[in-house]
C-alpha cells in the first residue's frame, strides 16, 4: 500500500504476517461449531430421497401410494411435484433435476423424496415406494460412450454423448517441434477421485407461513444456491434466504446445488414444518463431483537445454453423467500448462465425455491436477533423455514476471525459482539425487495455480466479493460477508485484514458471513478466490469506514487526517503517538460527526479474459507458485510406495497468517498423496466399488509422512497486502513429483494414478523382461476434435492492467 | 421397543428413553442435545464419532447405549473444566489443528486417552494412537504437533502461550 513505509513484516504491519488462532478455533476445538447436521428446529421433521439402482433407464411409473400410507409419513414427492425446469450450475449445462421424471442416468439419482416425523421412518417408507425402470444401455468409460452414438446420455452437446469439444491454438506448433532438439509424445491417465469432506452434506429448509424460505445448507456457495433455487422451485429469489452452516470440509464437493437442497425445501412448503435432510456416506460417493478421470496425451518440443519450443495437448474427460461445472473443467485441462515456463507455442485440444457415472466437477485443483501430473513427468524424461538436472532444467526455463503467456494469461510475481532453490537446499536435492540406494529415490515438480477465477459463473458487471464493515459507539466492529468458511480459515482472514487496517485486534472484531439476507454476495469457496476477493473488499470497507474515523479524530485534535494512524486499539497523531484517543472514542466521535458507521468494498478481478472463446477460463488477478520435492522408499516385493520426506515450497505472495498457509500446505500435500497413491472412485456395472471409508482408501497420520513447508513471499501487487492463494496449488506438484521419484528409486515409469502397488510390480515385472519398464495407457479413444480457433500467441507480451480494477478507488484515503 | 437408559455423561446422569437399537452416537446427538460429537460414516470406519467409556476411546457409532449405564461416558463437551480449556483444546487452537473442525472432537478425545496412560509419547506413538481417526484437511502435522505440544504443557514443561518444541506461539 501507497501511504504505508516499507520495511519489515513486523514493522509494517501489526496483524498481518503473525501465528494468530483462528477465530473460530475455540469453538471447533470445544464442539460449539454447528455444522449443518446439528442444527435442530422445533417441529422439524426428517427428509429422505429414494435414488435409482440403475445406472441407465426410463422411469415407467412411480407408485407412492404404500409410502403414503405408513404411519408418520407427512409427505411424499417426485419430480412432478416440482416445476419442470433443468438446472445447473453452469448456465450452459442447464441438465439436472431434482427428481428425475423420464430417465435416471446414473445409480444414485434421486426420484423421489419423504418427510417424516424421524429418519427411520423416512428411510422406511422410500422402500415402499415403487419404481418401475425399463433399464437402458449402460454407457461407463468414454470408450463406451463415444462407441454408441445410439444411446444418448444427453440430448445436447457437441456430439453424440459428446458434452463439450474444445480445440485452440496460439502459435505455430508445428513449427516449434520442427525446430526442436528433442520432441516427446507421452500418453496418460489420470483415474477420478472424491473428495471425501468427513462431513457428509445436510440442509435444513423451512418454508415460513409467511411464504419465504430459508435453508441452511453445508454448501461452499450459498450465492449460488440462491441463485438457482429461485428458478428450481419458481420462488422469487428476493423470498429465499440461504445460509451457509460451517462447512465440515468442502474441497470442491459442496459447490453445486443438490437434489437433497432441493427436496428439504419443497417438503417443508408440502408440510408445513421445518425438514432436515443429511446425507450419508455412501450418498456422498454418488453425489461426487469430483476429479475427473483424464486421459491425456502431450507433445513437447525441447530444445537442448531443456528450454519448450512448443507444446500440444490432449485430454478427454470422463464427465459422468451431468454437465457441473465440466465446461469449465475442460478447458482448466489446457489452461495454466503455460504459467510455469515459457512455451512460446501452444495448443490444446480437450473433450468431455457423457457416462453413466456420477457427474465429476471441481476438487482442489480443479481440472488442473491432472494436466500437471502429464507434464512434470514428460518434462522429467526429458531431463532424462537431454542429461540435464530436471531441477535445474525447470530453474532455467522459468515463465517471466508480468508478462503474457501463449494463451494470453497474465502473470504477475512468479516465486517459482525461489521455491525451487528452497526445496532443492532444504531436501538435499544435489547430493541424494542418482546416489540413493535402490529401492530409494527423489523426484521434483513444480505447479502454479490460480488466486481466485477472473469470470464468474455468470457473465455479469458485478463485484465478485462484497464486505461491509460496521462500528458503533461500543467500539465493536462487525464484518458482513458472503464468503463461506470451509475450514480455510477466511472468517479469520476477513477479520486479520480489518483489524489491520483500523489498527486493532482481531478479537474485537465479529464475522457474520454466508447469509444472503444479511451479508453482500461473495461468489463462494472455490478457484481460491475468497482471501484475495473478499479480503480486497474488506480493506476497501475498512479504509472507508477509518477515513471517516480519522476525520472526526483530526478535528478533535485539530491535525490534518493524513497525520493519523491507527494501532494498538487507538487513533493518534503519526508524528507524535501520545496525542490520540482510543478506538473506541474514536469511533464515538465518528458516529457523532457522519451517523451510522457502516461502509462497503467491492471487489471485481481485472478484465483481462482473453478475446477468444474459452478465454474466459484461466485469467486470474495472479498465480501462486509451488516446487515439491518427494523422497520414497519403494517396496520391491510388495510394489508399495511410501513417502519418506516431503519438501515442498510455496510463492504465496505474503503469508497473511503463517500458521494458516502452513496448514493450507500440509492439506494440499495430504489429499496429494492420497490421489497418487491410494485413491480411486471406480465402478463396475455402474456400481461404485468402493464407496465406505474403510475400503475407499485415503491416508491416515500412518500413511503421512513429515512434511516440510517452506513459504516463499514475493509481494504480489493483486493481492491484500500483497497475499496469494494457499489452499489449492500446493496439491498439484505432489503427484508428479511422486511419480518421478518412484522413476529415480525403481526406474519404473508410472505414467497412470494412483500408483498403487500392483501398477509398481507390472513395472518391476516388464523391466525383468527387458521391455521398457512404463506402466500406463496404451491407447487413445477414436475422437476427431473440431478445427482448432486459431488465436496469435500472446507469449513474452507485457502484462497490462497490472492492479488495476473495477469499483476500486483511484486513491485510498 | 424402546427403554429408558440411565447415561452418566460428562459427569452428569441423564435418564433417556430410547429405542432399543439407537447408537450411543443418534442418543447423544439427538436426545442430549451433545452435538459436539459428530458422524462421519456411522459404520466404525473414519473414527470422527468417538467418545471416551471410562477412559477407553469407543466408536458412539457402534455402541449402543444399554451397554453404556453405569459406564463413565465422555464428549468433548466435558474437556473444558471450570471455564478453562483442556491443554489439548488449547493447543489445537494454538497451532491451528482444527481446520474445519469436524474430526476434531474425536482426535481430541483420543488423544486425551492416549496422553492419560502415556504422557510423553514419542511422535510414532502419537501416530499410532491416531492412524483410526481421519482427518482430511490438515495433513495432520499440526494435529501431531498440538498433541505434543499438550503434552509437553501437561508434564509443565512449557505455559500455554509460551513457546514449545522450537516452534513460536503468539
Amino acid at each position: 500500500m501507497s501511504d504505508e513505509a516499507t520495511g519489515t513484516t513486523k514493522d509494517r504491519f501489526s496483524v498481518v504476517g503473525r501465528n494468530l488462532p483462528k477465530i473460530d478455533a475455540w469453538a471447533k476445538v470445544t464442539g460449539d461449531t454447528r455444522f449443518a447436521d446439528d442444527l435442530a428446529l422445533p417441529r422439524m421433521a426428517h427428509g429422505k430421497l429414494l435414488r435409482s439402482s440403475h445406472p441407465h433407464a426410463r422411469i415407467v411409473g412411480i407408485d407412492t401410494t404404500r409410502a403414503r400410507a405408513l404411519p408418520g409419513v407427512l409427505a411424499v414427492i417426485t419430480g412432478e411435484d416440482l416445476p419442470r425446469v433443468k438446472f445447473g450450475i453452469l448456465p450452459v449445462s442447464q441438465d439436472e433435476e431434482a427428481l428425475c421424471v423420464d430417465k435416471v442416468r446414473m445409480v444414485g439419482d434421486a426420484v423421489a423424496a419423504v418427510a417424516a416425523v424421524d429418519e427411520e421412518t423416512a428411510e422406511r417408507a422410500t422402500e415402499l415406494i415403487e419404481v418401475e425402470y425399463e433399464p437402458l444401455r449402460a454407457l461407463m468409460s468414454i470408450e463406451d460412450s463415444l462407441a454408441h452414438p445410439e444411446v444418448r446420455i444427453h440430448e445436447y452437446g457437441d456430439g453424440p454423448n459428446v458434452h463439450k469439444a474444445v480445440s485452440l491454438q496460439f502459435g505455430d506448433v508445428e513449427a516449434a517441434f520442427a525446430g526442436a532438439h528433442l520432441v516427446r509424445e507421452d500418453v496418460f491417465f489420470f483415474e477420478g477421485n472424491t473428495h471425501l469432506p468427513m462431513e457428509q452434506h445436510a440442509a435444513v429448509a423451512h418454508w415460513g407461513p409467511d411464504g419465504k424460505l430459508t435453508l441452511w445448507s453445508s454448501t461452499q456457495t450459498p450465492h449460488y444456491v440462491h441463485r438457482l433455487l429461485g428458478k428450481i422451485l419458481d420462488v422469487p429469489q428476493a423470498h429465499i434466504r440461504v445460509i451457509a452452516a460451517p462447512v465440515g470440509g468442502g474441497f470442491g464437493g459442496k459447490l453445486d446445488p443438490f437434489a437433497h437442497e432441493i427436496a428439504a425445501c419443497k417438503l417443508s412448503q408440502l408440510t408445513g414444518r421445518p425438514v432436515k435432510i443429511t446425507l450419508t456416506r455412501e450418498e456422498v460417493f454418488y453425489v461426487h463431483r469430483g476429479r475427473h478421470p483424464v486421459l491425456m496425451w502431450i507433445k513437447t518440443g525441447f530444445a537442448r537445454d531443456g528450454a519448450i519450443t512448443g507444446m500440444h495437448f490432449r485430454s478427454w474427460l470422463d464427465g459422468g453423467a451431468y454437465g457441473s461445472y465440466g465446461v469449465a473443467s475442460t478447458f482448466y485441462t489446457g489452461a495454466l500448462q503455460t504459467v510455469t515456463y515459457k512455451i512460446p507455442a501452444y495448443k490444446f485440444e480437450g473433450a468431455r465425455v457423457f457416462t453413466n457415472k456420477p457427474p465429476c466437477g471441481p476438487k482442489r485443483g480443479h481440472g488442473t491436477p491432472q494436466p500437471r501430473f502429464a507434464m512434470e513427468c514428460q518434462i522429467d524424461k526429458a531431463a532424462e533423455q537431454l542429461g540435464l538436472d530436471p531441477a535445474e532444467m525447470r530453474r532455467r526455463n522459468l515463465a517471466e514476471p508480468f508478462t503474457k503467456t501463449a494463451n494470453h494469461l497474465t502473470v504477475t510475481t512468479i516465486g517459482l525459482g525461489e521455491c525451487i532453490d528452497r526445496v532443492v537446499e532444504a531436501s538435499g536435492w544435489r547430493e541424494k539425487r542418482g546416489r540413493l540406494p535402490r529401492g530409494r529415490g527423489i523426484g521434483i515438480a513444480c505447479s502454479s495455480y490460480m488466486t481466485g477465477a477472473g469470470t464468474a459463473i455468470y457473465w455479469n458487471d458485478m463485484p465478485h466479493s462484497g464486505v461491509v464493515v460496521r462500528a458503533d459507539r461500543s467500539g465493536g466492529v462487525s464484518v458482513l460477508c458472503g464468503a463461506t468458511d470451509i475450514g480455510q480459515g477466511s472468517d479469520s482472514i476477513l477479520a486479520y485484514l480489518v483489524a489491520e487496517v483500523l489498527g486493532i485486534e482481531p478479537k474485537d472484531i465479529r464475522v457474520h458471513a454466508a447469509d444472503t439476507d444479511l451479508t453482500p454476495v461473495d461468489l463462494g469457496s472455490y478457484s481460491s478466490r475468497v482471501t484475495l476477493m473478499a479480503g480486497q473488499a474488506a480493506i476497501q470497507a475498512a479504509e472507508r469506514l477509518r477515513a471517516r474515523i480519522f476525520e472526526a479524530v483530526a478535528r478533535k485534535l485539530e491535525v490534518e487526517p493524513a497525520a493519523l494512524a491507527a494501532r494498538d486499539r487507538r487513533v493518534y497523531v503519526a508524528a507524535d503517538a501520545e496525542r490520540g484517543v482510543s478506538f473506541q472514542d474514536a469511533v464515538v466521535l465518528g458516529e457523532a460527526m457522519h451517523g451510522v458507521l457502516a461502509f462497503p468494498g467491492s471487489y471485481a478481478p481485472p478484465k483481462r479474459a482473453g478475446k477468444y472463446k474459452g478465454g474466459g477460463v484461466g485469467p486470474s488477478p495472479c498465480y501462486s507458485y509451488s516446487a515439491c520435492v518427494v523422497e520414497v522408499e519403494v517396496d520391491a516385493e510388495t510394489g508399495e510406495v511410501r513417502p519418506t520426506e516431503i519438501w515442498i515450497a510455496h510463492d504465496v505472495g505474503r503469508a497473511l497468517n503463517p500458521l494458516l498457509v502452513e496448514g493450507q500446505v500440509e492439506g494440499s500435500v495430504y489429499m496429494g498423496l492420497g490421489e497418487v497413491l491410494m485413491e480411486e472412485q471406480v465402478f463396475r456395472k455402474g456400481v461404485h466399488k468402493i464407496p465406505s471409508l474403510l475400503e475407499y482408501k485415503s491416508p491416515t497420520t500412518l500413511e503421512t509422512p513429515e512434511i516440510h513447508t517452506i513459504l516463499v513471499e514475493t509481494d504480489d501487487p493483486e493481492g491484500p497486502f500483497g497475499a496469494k492463494e494457499a489452499g489449492q496449488g500446493p496439491l498439484l506438484p505432489v503427484i508428479p513429483a511422486v511419480a518421478n521419484a518412484v522413476h529415480a528409486a525403481v526406474g519404473v515409469r508410472i505414467d497412470e494414478i494412483p500408483i498403487s502397488p500392483d501398477k509398481v510390480l507390472r513395472g518391476l515385472d516388464l523391466a525383468r523382461q527387458g521391455k521398457p519398464a512404463r506402466v500406463g495407457p496404451e491407447r487413445l479413444p477414436l475422437f476427431t476434435f473440431p478445427a482448432p480457433r486459431v488465436v496469435e500467441s500472446a507469449f513474452g507480451q507485457p502484462a497490462e492492467n497490472v492492479a488495476v480494477r473495477p469499483f476500486a478507488e483511484p486513491t485510498r484515503p | 421397543m424402546r427403554t429408558v437408559v440411565t447415561l452418566h455423561v460428562n459427569g452428569e446422569p441423564r435418564d433417556v428413553l430410547v429405542p432399543v437399537h439407537k447408537t450411543l452416537l443418534e442418543v447423544l446427538r439427538e436426545d442430549l442435545d451433545l452435538t459436539g460429537t459428530k458422524h462421519g460414516c456411522e459404520l466404525g470406519e473414519c473414527g470422527t464419532c468417538t467418545v471416551l467409556i471410562d477412559g477407553e476411546p469407543v466408536l458412539s457409532c457402534l455402541a449402543l447405549p444399554v451397554e453404556c449405564q453405569g459406564r463413565r461416558i465422555s464428549t468433548v463437551e466435558g474437556m473444558a473444566t471450570g471455564g478453562r480449556l483442556h491443554p489439548l483444546q488449547e493447543a489445537f487452537a494454538e497451532l491451528g489443528a482444527a481446520q474445519c473442525g469436524y474430526c476434531i472432537p474425536g482426535i481430541l478425545l483420543t488423544a486425551h486417552a492416549l496422553l492419560a496412560g502415556c504422557p510423553a509419547p514419542s511422535r510414532d506413538q502419537v501416530r499410532h494412537a491416531l492412524a483410526g481417526n481421519l482427518c482430511r484437511c490438515t495433513g495432520y502435522t499440526k494435529i501431531l504437533d498440538a498433541v505434543e505440544l499438550a503434552a509437553l504443557r501437561s508434564r509443565g514443561s512449557a505455559a500455554p502461550g509460551e513457546p514449545a518444541s522450537g516452534r513460536a506461539v503468539p
